[in-house]
């Protein structure tokens, strides 16, 4: 099936994204990128990170504090929490978008 | 918030910007709102770009649609802050907070019409289970949605699936009632630039 035009959401979507990545940052763009994927980040960061990407509201004072004792500035924490929350939104928008182009590109049962 | 900078981090105009806002409406700016004027070169410029686009760029959803699906996916990652925004704004937009509360308690016997209901539904199982199939896809076209509204509906769920996490994890204050309730006009009036 041919890839479908980017509307104007996705657009802006994908200026944020390629900002978040591959803009100029406090934290290096290695772990802006594993922050964005939740994935190989090491704890106490790690914890912070898969936390906010898979059950936000557990995320407590704690943990910024253990990241901070590991040595992450406020702004690099701020920088890596941003990629998070906005990795583990994109995969939704990814997989929601892929349901969308095979319910419509084929009468088939999923 | 839980970072220091988000509090206090702001240059002397952006502070100057917070104090008149608060001088005008009576009520201090959300964390919502300071958090895209935190170097918003990195990320408040560019969300807020993506949000206003999903919430109030072309749609055949209406305005009060997008912020009931906002509300609803926020119910479903029980984020306390954009639920209270998102029903509030809500509620204002469809001048009917009861229909918002009826969705949000129960989607099912919800009175709301069928293609929206199912919409929300498959927002639920996406923001919830993180998986999509095409049969659970399909059951929304058959129900009278378009393959544009439900791309449309996705930005919305993206939009807020990102605030949510950032509101939960940086630990956005709750406001009082009137406090989100200013904020939902606001929206209402102004969109997310």
């Amino acid at each position: 099936m041919p890839a479908e035009a980017e509307d104007k959401k996705q657009a802006e979507h994908r200026a944020l994204v390629d900002r978040l990545l591959n803009g100029k940052g406090t934290a290096s763009a290695e772990q802006r990128a594993c922050a964005f994927g939740n994935d190989g980040l090491s704890p106490p960061l790690g914890v912070l990170i898969d936390k906010v990407a898979v059950r936000p509201a557990e995320v407590t004072d704690a943990d910024f504090a253990s990241a901070k004792a590991a040595g992450f500035s406020e702004d690099e924490l701020f920088e890596l929490v941003v990629c998070a929350a906005v990795g583990a939104s994109a995969r939704l928008y990814k997989t929601g978008l892929a349901a969308l182009a095979e319910a419509a590109g084929s009468g088939e049962p999923g | 918030m839980r970072l220091e900078i988000l509090n206090n981090g702001y240059s002397t105009g952006t502070r100057a910007l917070f104090a008149v806002i608060r001088l005008f409406s009576g009520h201090t700016v959300p964390d919502a709102a300071r958090l895209v004027f935190y170097r918003p070169d990195f990320y408040g410029t560019r969300a807020k770009n993506f949000t206003h686009e999903a919430m109030r760029g072309p749609s055949a959803w209406s305005v009060a649609d997008r912020e009931l699906m906002a509300a609803y996916v926020s119910k479903v990652n029980e984020s306390a802050f954009c639920i209270r925004a998102h029903t509030a704004t809500a509620s204002q937009a469809y001048q009917d907070g009861a229909k918002v509360e009826a969705v949000l308690a129960d989607l099912e016997s919800a009175p709301v019409e069928e293609p929206l209901r199912a919409t929300l539904r498959m927002l639920g199982t996406l923001t919830a289970e993180g998986t999509l199939t095409a049969q659970e896809m399909r059951d929304v076209l058959s129900a009278g949605v378009s393959p544009r509204q439900v791309k449309d509906a996705l930005a919305v769920c993206v939009a807020f699936n990102t605030t949510g996490r950032l509101a939960d994890a940086l630990g956005f204050a709750i406001l009082s009632p009137e406090g989100f309730e200013a904020g939902a006009k606001y929206l209402l009036k102004r969109g997310y630039r």
